[in-house]
């Protein structure tokens, strides 16, 4: 199986061409074939990819799977995979299923919406995947266009505004990275990522229209990066396209928005940022750390304020990043265990909270929160569903979110005592709007009129729910399962990140260690 | 010695003679009826010249003491230049039949033109550079006012006939002070004049030079007759404009450069540099408010060759390499998205405003997605070739020193981002309209859906162009 990430990547893809292809008319049996050919495919990903899971090594700290072809212009086609990169795939392949599923009532243009979904899962595959810069920055790039179409075309009322807003935010972000791809390339001679993970890039300082750099070309690079990423996490104060997307985006498009394309931006950070960038990490780490504390208890605050109900889920997912970008750059084991923690957490209960909200969208066709209450007396099922996934968001131990936000914190405790402290304050924010949010839509009395003939959740929606309270649950009481698949690819990065600081930028950080 | 001079012009004799030899048929047969005929049979014969040029020439061949030099350089544009016009020439005969004005002398026209883009890009002197240049801007005002009954049209060929004679009084006379301050007008002796630093006299030859070649790509600050002419002119003339010309001037614009002022690259650096910035913004930002489909393709040829001289900026061989490959993309990007523009009418009636194509995609999904790829393309985001279009060209002002640049670009590729998904916005999220027709000439399907495949399948390995552009460029720059 020596091809077995491409064919796992590009599965997708073929099925996407199979149905542009062979698939034509826009009657009832063509959308069910649509709709079936979209979940055959998303599943037999799904398969071939726990070929990956059980076929890794987690004592290997080096890329795996790896697979290398010539390509054009002196780049490669390299794929592997690592402690760090397999856990995003497995959760893209393991939420698509869902994702497809959950769209099964859409009406309008099924083929194409199955499609730009197919598509959209090779593209972030791929993301997680490549081992050759330029080859990430293709499938980094190329999944705004299914993501704008999808949000353009099957959104809701400001939909196009939202759709060109997010593409030109996330674009913006990652052109600049192109540049600073070039002149790696530059420095380097090669776009393999193995090899500029092993490269020093130069940090003496210097003086750029008169400003004086520290850490000089590294400082440089990070940035550029840092703006593509930190767009797409996305980090306070570039956030302000998510909930726009979220909120106009389809369900199905939120949930793959939330769950997983927000996870590129993390994972670059890993991949990128910190290994290559060590000395402009070190230079711009504090101001990172500050920012995570800041969108952690900013949006939290934003959040209690929302009326709907989608734009409030969205600025938690903010805050909830803000955890991930903050034990990321503390640079220490359990910093960025819980990072990655989270982020694993996080698409499966961000994902459950868009697919709540669209459960009951679906029946009201209303987003505002002021338009329910009391749905407990209708819904039953879905107000225990609602229940544990609010709880789970809120970081309740013996659920995933727990686990993640503890990991960060300690952290993050660890390197700074007092953005551990502001950012612990985020825990009590998100207790707060969740619950309050938990406390409007589904308890008390059931007074609205339009509210008293809506249905309880139907077996295909209760199903959509199992495998991911399933997989909150597994990781909330068993969190072992993830940390000793990623923990010793995590300590092989921060060994390389402390032993490819420079002295001098290092003790600045030793400092803040000790007190 | 005479005969091999001959031998390596023969390319551009076969045509020229053609070219004549058929007007004069033309006239005492059927006239007008014969041109659909004369279409194809010119645009086979583009294409058989290219298979011919692409397959037999070898080394570097130099002409008529120097005049006309035949190099790898030159072969790869012309190959470029001869299979676009091919292309259009094709793709415009439904059109003009319809509309009665595909006069036989059309394609004859074209073809005198290619024949002078084929002499810029092979020149080796200023006397057959300016002989190129002009034979093809002749020709080229004429087809701007073909249709001779249309104020627009005839506006369009007046326009770009003042303009352009305007441009090329700047280059001759930029062309003259070159002469006078290095005594000769052969590149290789204005090269060996200005080795080691040219004189002040020399350099606003120079600068009245690259005016001159400004205004023929069109490259801001001299691009003001762009978006009138392509408006005003006849859709498939607008189409020949935005392609093969550009790649004749941009190759002209590089040989001048490397060929008679390669040793003070230095010099003509800034300019272009300077040029290559102000287009990409000019072109980006102005083409934001435009309702008009051709006008707006003019703005955005502006912003693409603006990326061009970006590579040419680099003043390296790979920046030549990338230049050559940027425009082959360019070209083969525009001949798809004019396809789709030749392509859009309502009632037999051609239509030019964006707005109509309102929920495009819902009526002809397959021309909505195949356009979509295009405006991917062109806006340069990947997976499409048209990334990597521009993926050369940074890499290429990076490795000159010019990073500023490349940021300047980047920057304005995101201004650019938002025209083109205008069209997309329009295709796909807009109401609905009174439907176009659906109708679509089976060459101009072709040409859409081929070109739109090339942009999605260029990923693999670009059909190996790269290696072509490579060697094209060691020729020129050494």
């Amino acid at each position: 199986m020596e091809n077995l990430l491409s064919i796992t990547t590009f599965i997708p893809l073929l099925a996407a061409a199979i149905l542009a292809v062979f698939l034509r008319g826009d009657d009832e049996q063509a959308r069910t074939n649509a709709k079936w050919v979209a979940m055959l495919a998303t599943l037999a990903t799904f398969l071939v990819s726990l070929f990956i899971l059980f076929g890794f090594d987690p004592a290997d700290t080096g890329f795996q799977f790896v697979e290398e072809r010539t390509w054009l212009a002196g780049l490669t086609y390299k794929m592997g995979v690592d402690g760090i990169s397999v856990l995003f795939v497995m959760l893209t392949t393991f939420l698509m299923p869902l994702v497809i599923w959950s769209a099964w009532d859409v009406k309008v243009r099924v083929k194409e919406y199955m499609i730009a979904f197919l598509i959209l899962e090779t593209l972030m595959l791929g993301v997680f995947m490549a081992l050759d810069l330029v080859l990430f920055y293709l499938f980094f790039e190329a999944g705004l266009i299914p993501m704008f179409l999808i949000i353009g075309i099957w959104g809701g009322k400001d939909r196009i505004y939202a759709a060109f807003k997010f593409f030109l935010y996330t674009f913006l972000g990652s052109v600049l990275m192109l540049v600073a791809m070039v002149g790696m390339f530059a420095d380097a001679g090669t776009t393999d990522i193995p090899t500029l993970l092993t490269h020093e890039f130069a940090f003496a300082d210097m003086t750029v229209l008169g400003i004086h750099i520290v850490g000089g070309m590294q400082t440089l690079l990070w940035i550029a990066f840092f703006a593509s990423f930190a767009v797409k996490m996305p980090m306070w104060p570039v956030h302000t396209w998510l909930p726009d997307a979220h909120v106009q985006a389809p369900t199905a498009g939120s949930v793959v928005l939330a769950a997983i394309l927000l996870k590129m931006g993390g994972y670059g950070f890993l991949r990128f940022s910190l290994p290559m960038f060590p000395v402009g990490s070190a230079v711009m780490g504090d101001l990172v750390l500050w920012m995570s504390a800041i969108a952690i208890v900013y949006t939290s605050l934003v959040a209690l304020v929302q009326e709907d109900m989608k734009k409030l889920i969205a600025y938690s997912s903010v805050a909830h990043m803000g955890y991930v970008t903050m034990g990321i750059f503390a640079v220490n084991q359990q910093g960025i265990d819980g990072a990655i923690f989270q982020m694993l957490s996080h698409g499966f209960i961000s994902g459950a909270l868009f697919l709540c909200v669209g459960v009951i969208y679906d029946r009201m066709h209303t987003r505002e929160i002021d338009a329910y209450g009391g749905l407990v007396n209708r819904m039953p099922a879905y107000a225990l569903i609602f229940m544990f996934f609010t709880m789970a968001n809120v970081g309740l131990p013996g659920t995933s979110g727990f686990v993640g936000e503890f990991l960060t914190l300690m952290g993050i405790f660890k390197v700074n005592t007092w953005i551990a402290l502001v950012a612990a304050s985020g825990v009590i924010l998100s207790a707060g709007y969740a619950l309050w949010l938990y406390r409007r839509v589904v308890m008390g009395d059931l007074i609205k009129e339009s509210l008293k003939s809506i249905t309880d959740m139907t077996r295909r929606e209760k199903m959509i729910f199992a495998p991911l309270v399933a997989m909150t649950l597994l990781l909330g009481v068993m969190p072992t399962l993830v940390t000793d698949l990623i923990g010793p690819s995590v300590g092989a990065l921060i060994a390389h990140v402390h032993a490819s600081t420079p002295a001098e930028f290092l003790s600045a950080a030793a400092d803040t260690v000790t007190h | 010695m005479i005969s091999a001079d001959i031998q390596t012009v023969l390319p551009e004799i076969v045509i020229a003679l053609y070219a004549m030899g058929a007007l004069i048929a033309a006239v005492y047969t059927g006239k007008d009826e014969v041109a659909p005929l004369l279409t194809w049979l010119t645009g086979g014969l583009f294409v058989v010249i290219a298979g011919w040029i692409g397959y037999n020439g070898a080394g570097v061949n130099v002409a008529f003491d120097g005049a006309y030099v035949d190099d790898g350089f030159g072969r790869f544009a012309k190959v470029v230049i001869l299979l676009s016009a091919a292309a259009v020439l094709v793709m415009s005969q439904d059109y003009m039949s319809r509309r009665g004005l595909l006069r036989f002398e059309y394609p004859l026209l074209v073809a005198l033109a290619v024949v002078g883009m084929m002499v810029m890009v092979s020149a080796g002197d200023l006397m057959s550079l300016y002989m190129g240049l002009e034979l093809q801007s002749l020709s080229l005002y004429v087809v701007a006012s073909l249709r001779r009954d249309s104020v627009k049209s005839t506006e369009a060929g007046l326009k770009y006939f003042v303009l352009g004679a305007l441009s090329s009084g700047l280059l001759l006379y930029g062309a003259s002070l070159t002469y006078g301050f290095a005594g000769t007008t052969l590149f290789s002796g204005i090269v060996a004049a200005v080795e080691g630093g040219a004189s002040i006299g020399l350099l606003f030859g120079l600068v009245f030079l690259i005016t001159g070649f400004a205004f023929k790509v069109s490259a801001a600050p001299f691009h003001m007759w762009t978006p009138d002419v392509y408006e005003g002119s006849p859709t498939p003339v607008t189409a020949f404009f935005a392609t093969a010309p550009k790649v004749a001037a941009m190759g002209l614009f590089a040989r001048v450069a490397f060929d008679a002022f390669g040793s003070v690259t230095g010099e003509w650096q800034q300019i272009v540099a300077f040029l290559s910035v102000l287009s990409m913004f000019v072109g980006a930002i102005a083409a934001i408010g435009q309702t008009n489909i051709k006008r707006l393709m003019a703005y955005s040829s502006i912003a693409h060759m603006g990326f061009a001289l970006m590579g040419l900026a680099a003043g390296s061989a790979f920046g030549v390499q990338a230049m050559l490959i940027y425009m082959a993309i360019y070209v083969t990007m525009n001949i798809g998205t004019f396809a789709f523009i030749l392509g859009m009418e309502k009632d037999g009636v051609p239509v030019t405003t964006i707005a109509s194509l309102k929920m495009y995609s819902k009526r002809e999904p397959l021309r909505a997605l195949a356009m979509l790829i295009l405006l991917f393309s062109l806006a340069g985001v990947p997976p499409m070739v048209g990334f990597f279009g521009k993926f050369y060209v940074l890499r290429a002002a990076y490795d000159a020193g010019l990073a500023w640049l490349a940021v300047a670009g980047v920057i304005a590729s995101v201004i650019g981002a938002f025209y083109y998904l205008r069209i997309v916005y329009f295709m796909y999220f807009g109401e609905k309209t009174e439907a176009l027709d659906g109708k679509m000439s089976p060459v101009l399907w072709v040409s859409l859906m081929a070109s739109a495949a090339v942009m999605v399948v260029g990923v693999v390995n670009l059909f190996g162009i790269e290696p072509l552009a490579a060697a094209a460029a060691a020729t020129l720059v050494n």
